[in-house]
């Protein structure tokens, strides 16, 4: 630790810390643009300009690392004429359009230029004019308005992998961009947007639509992949205009990936606004007391077991609690929430979550992934991989089974398919060697690995390789599944999984049961359900699920209702409603609630508190908001003592093949459509990225 | 880059590599002849294990003298730039800023000779606005980084090139041509016109590197 005087008051901040840091650690607030916690320093808006006693000259102090005993001064004389002249200088080049700026409002360099900046202009001359770049459906570009501080260009290389960004030319006639055009093909190119710190990079979805000042904020949940990044939903009326990250270190530093943050149109088109009911092959537009009738008459003497119900990926806990606990009324054990026929052994917690927790893998020293592409199923996760991956200087070892791919970090293609694992657990396999020898060794298997007749196997497998290398021990747990789905550990929490004699998912739309309650789920194709089978699709949007219905209860998407999720980690969230949904739709629980009541069968709980200690006695997990880190107590994995042996070599298949386009809200979302369509494209004309930077 | 003051590059110089005019010039291809591949092994082993980056600069020296040998006209195509990311291990946007950011490194195809102009101050005081218009006399040039109708000649202005002593300099591709006047140029042009190979680069007026003009006037007699 270092002890310094900052304007008067002693502050003691570790040793390496930047004079910036220390300002900010004692209470003075020092304006700056280049400068960013989370990425490299550049050192080149020379807006932190502070004084340091014996310094001749004022200094740029988010570059300048701190010294025992050295004296700051944050506020005198000299910093005021230098932050003006410095701001003076900036502004030269800035256009004078913040009226028709979407960044007003809520730009650093309005609000600094306020602060710190003179009173009146003295500049006659001609300011210079930047031609914008092309970068894609997400980032709209006004480049006249760059500062250029550069924070695009670190962000693009640093977090997001993608060297695509960067200064062209010199002096007046510098240049942001990709120079050769093309979009960014950067799952977390969205992120430019919050970090650039002015108005020369916009969302391109929200331009023109309103002011920061309009907005009603609301906390919320992501739940369009299973890392549940924490959002706040920005909402004017009856529309989410934009979704924007909050900050948790402990799940997404504060990024936030692009299907995210642009599937929000998504939740304005092909909504279900109000019931449907099947007549003669057609669907016609009902009442809820119809549809409710509809569906009680078609249950009325069907046998139990003859009754299933199966969870989507995008379902809040409340609305699967309620869901089983109608069928457990009904006396079905018929459910399932794995669409995706991934094989998962519910039977410990351990088994299906994401033990070393996202935050865990910056103590990852080998990494093994199985059977996934996180970059496509999770790329804030990812994100974090290659945040570990450049603090061992690159040095860390990723091993990958499953289809190559490029994961914007040094990877090494063990393979394609599960046959590896065998070598990997007697050790014989050079990469076992590397696991084997590494203090925290983590295990990745992911979904594509499971979604197969063998997924079983392979995850007995995969744990037993994790066991073998050491990565189970008491004060770290290396064996991790990574979800795709936002509701699916919600889900296998709460037991949506078939009871003892039940049947599941593939059972059930094999002609097992006469009626299915679908809730959300739009992953499968509907053609697969018997023709005798009557489905009711409880859901939000007109999908594949809602296209396979007899009857369509409309429910609420996950901005329209409070709800409860538990990401890939384990980690109880929540998220609160931001807007009513459209037309007649209804909270989701809600709807079961009251149809449990039409067939005599209430549901004991009137509210969402009630339901939640419904939830609590499930499972206690639901009993807190958040996560405890835990480690291995129990070395035995799933599938039991002896679990099946590996059959098929088969290779493992991708679990997202289009990012763009996993769910109802992003398939109906115009801009992810666009991002969907360019993609290819854009990856063609990138230039070959070399991951080591 | 819609504003210029005289004497900036023009826009075309700098930016966009995707402009229609850009394209039209761009080769598709990119190789390393066998000349260059001798010196880029002798380049790269100049520099440690895992800092090859660092040749990024001799390597686009590299790349602009093959596209003078290959094509009469000594720049870097963007082709190019790709391939010397390639070698280097580096992603080519890091190529593109290098490239862009020096002036010596032409980003679109020049003249034959690349007639590079000091007019600053001590080049002025000796006479470099005589060279300056020997030039546009020769070469028919009317503005800074024009190329002459005949393909030959390209017209640059570049801040001071280091030889103030031997003042005014003109520098043709990456040879100087010292001590240059008015006269002097429109013959060393004309020759070139006429499809002569340059003469040895240097002081035109004989002058011993940067010994007095005329020769020594101190240190007359040397004992050993």
């Amino acid at each position: 630790m270092v002890k310094l005087i900052v304007d008067g008051s002693e502050v003691e901040v570790a040793a390496g810390s930047s004079v910036l840091q220390a300002c900010e650690q004692a209470g003075r607030e020092i304006p700056h643009f280049c400068y960013h916690e989370r990425l490299s320093v550049a050192g080149n808006c020379r807006m932190c300009l502070v004084e340091i006693e014996k310094a001749p000259k004022p200094i740029a102090s988010c570059a300048y690392p701190v010294a025992e005993g050295m004296v700051v001064r944050t506020d005198t004389p000299m910093v005021r004429q230098a932050r003006r002249g410095v701001m003076e200088f900036l502004l030269i080049n800035h256009p004078l359009d913040c009226p028709i700026c979407d960044q007003g409002g809520e730009c650093d360099l309005q609000d600094q230029a306020y602060a710190y900046g003179g009173d009146h202009s003295r500049y006659a001359e001609n300011k210079r004019a930047v031609k914008d770049k092309e970068l894609g459906p997400i980032v709209k570009t006004v480049m006249t308005r760059c500062i250029q501080c550069t924070r695009c260009i670190r962000f693009a290389t640093e977090i997001a992998g993608v060297p695509e960004l960067g200064a062209t030319a010199r002096g007046e006639n510098m240049e942001v961009g990709t120079y050769v055009e093309h979009a960014l093909t950067s799952e977390l190119s969205g992120n430019l947007i919050d970090i650039c710190p002015v108005g020369a990079l916009t969302s391109k979805p929200y331009a023109f639509v309103a002011r920061p000042w309009e907005l009603t904020k609301t906390d919320s949940v992501d739940v369009l992949d299973a890392v549940g990044t924490p959002i706040r939903v920005d909402t004017k009326g009856p529309e989410v205009l934009r979704f924007l990250p909050r900050v948790n270190d402990e799940i997404n530093d504060e990024w936030m990936a692009d299907k995210s943050r642009f599937s929000f149109d998504g939740l304005k088109r092909r909504r279900l606004d109000r019931p449907w009911i099947r007549q003669n092959g057609r669907l016609v537009q009902a009442t809820w007391p119809d549809a409710f009738a509809a569906i009680a008459a078609r249950l009325r003497g069907v046998d139990p077991k003859r009754i299933g119900a199966v969870a989507g990926d995008l379902c809040d806990a409340e609305s699967m609690m309620a869901l089983k606990d109608l069928m457990g009324a009904l006396g079905s054990q018929n459910l399932d929430c794995r669409q995706d026929g991934a094989q998962i052994d519910a039977s410990r917690r351990e088994f299906y979550l994401f033990n070393s927790t996202i935050a865990g893998i910056e103590a990852a020293d080998a990494i093994l992934i199985v059977g996934s592409n996180p970059r496509r199923e999770a790329p804030i996760l990812n994100a974090r991989i290659r945040k570990r991956w450049l603090a061992t200087g690159g040095h860390m070892p990723v091993g990958l089974i499953g289809p190559q791919a490029e994961l914007t970090y040094g990877v090494t293609h063990l393979g394609d398919g599960p046959g590896l694992l065998a070598s990997l657990q007697d050790g014989s396999h050079d990469f076992a060697q590397m696991l084997r020898g590494a203090d925290r060794p983590l295990v990745i298997v992911g979904q594509g690995a499971l979604r197969r007749p063998d997924g079983a196997a392979v995850l007995a497998q995969t744990w037993r390789v994790a066991a073998s290398v050491g990565a189970l021990s008491a004060d770290w747990h290396g064996f991790n599944m990574l979800h795709s789905a936002a509701a699916r550990v919600g889900a296998l929490d709460l037991g949506f999984l078939p009871g003892a004699s039940g049947l599941d998912f593939a059972g059930m739309v094999g002609g097992g049961v006469d009626v299915l309650w679908n809730l959300g789920a739009d992953e499968f194709d509907g053609a697969r359900i018997g023709a005798g089978t009557f489905v009711i699709y409880q859901g939000h949007h007109g999908d594949r699920g809602a296209a396979r219905a007899d009857v369509i209860l409309p429910g609420s998407a996950y901005t329209e209702k409070d709800g409860t999720y538990v990401n890939t980690e384990g980690r109880v969230q929540r998220g609160y409603r931001a807007l009513f949904a459209p037309g007649d739709a209804r909270e989701d629980w809600r709807i079961l609630r009251a149809f449990s009541a039409v067939i005599g069968h209430a549901l004991p709980y009137d509210d969402i508190d009630a339901l939640r200690g419904r939830m609590e006695q499930v499972n206690p997990v639901f009993a807190r908001v958040g996560l405890a880190r835990f480690g291995a107590s129990d070395q035995s994995g799933p599938g039991g003592a002896n679990p099946p042996p590996l059959p098929e070599a088969a290779p493992f298949v991708e679990a997202v093949t289009d990012y763009y386009q996993t769910n109802p809200i992003s398939r109906a979302s115009l801009t992810m459509a666009e991002c969907s369509r360019i993609a290819p494209a854009a990856l063609a004309a990138a230039p070959l990225a070399v991951a080591a930077e | 880059m819609s504003v210029l003051h005289p004497g900036a590059f023009s826009a075309d110089n700098v930016g966009d590599g995707s402009t229609a005019a850009h394209n039209r010039m761009e080769p598709t291809h990119f190789a390393f002849d066998a000349e260059s591949e001798a010196e880029i092994g002798r380049i790269i082993a100049r520099y440690p294990q895992g800092k090859q980056a660092s040749a990024v600069l001799p390597l686009l020296y590299l790349v602009q003298d093959q596209m003078r040998r290959h094509t009469a006209s000594g720049w870097v195509p963007r082709v190019a730039m790709d391939a010397v990311a390639a070698r280097l291990r580096m992603p080519p946007i890091r190529v593109y800023e290098v490239a862009t950011f020096y002036l010596m490194f032409n980003t679109t195809p020049v003249g034959k000779y690349h007639l590079q102009l000091c007019t600053t101050t001590p080049c002025w005081l000796r006479g470099s606005d005589d060279v300056v218009a020997a030039c546009r006399k020769v070469t028919g040039i009317k503005g800074w980084h024009e190329t002459s109708e005949d393909g030959l000649f390209t017209m640059s202005e570049v801040e001071c090139l280091g030889g103030c002593v031997n003042a005014p300099i003109l520098q043709i591709d990456n040879d100087f041509y010292e001590d240059m006047d008015g006269p002097l140029t429109e013959r060393l042009l004309e020759s070139l016109k006429r499809g002569e190979a340059p003469p040895q680069p240097g002081s035109m007026i004989g002058r011993m590197t940067s010994a007095p003009e005329g020769g020594p006037n101190t240190l007359l007699t040397v004992t050993e």
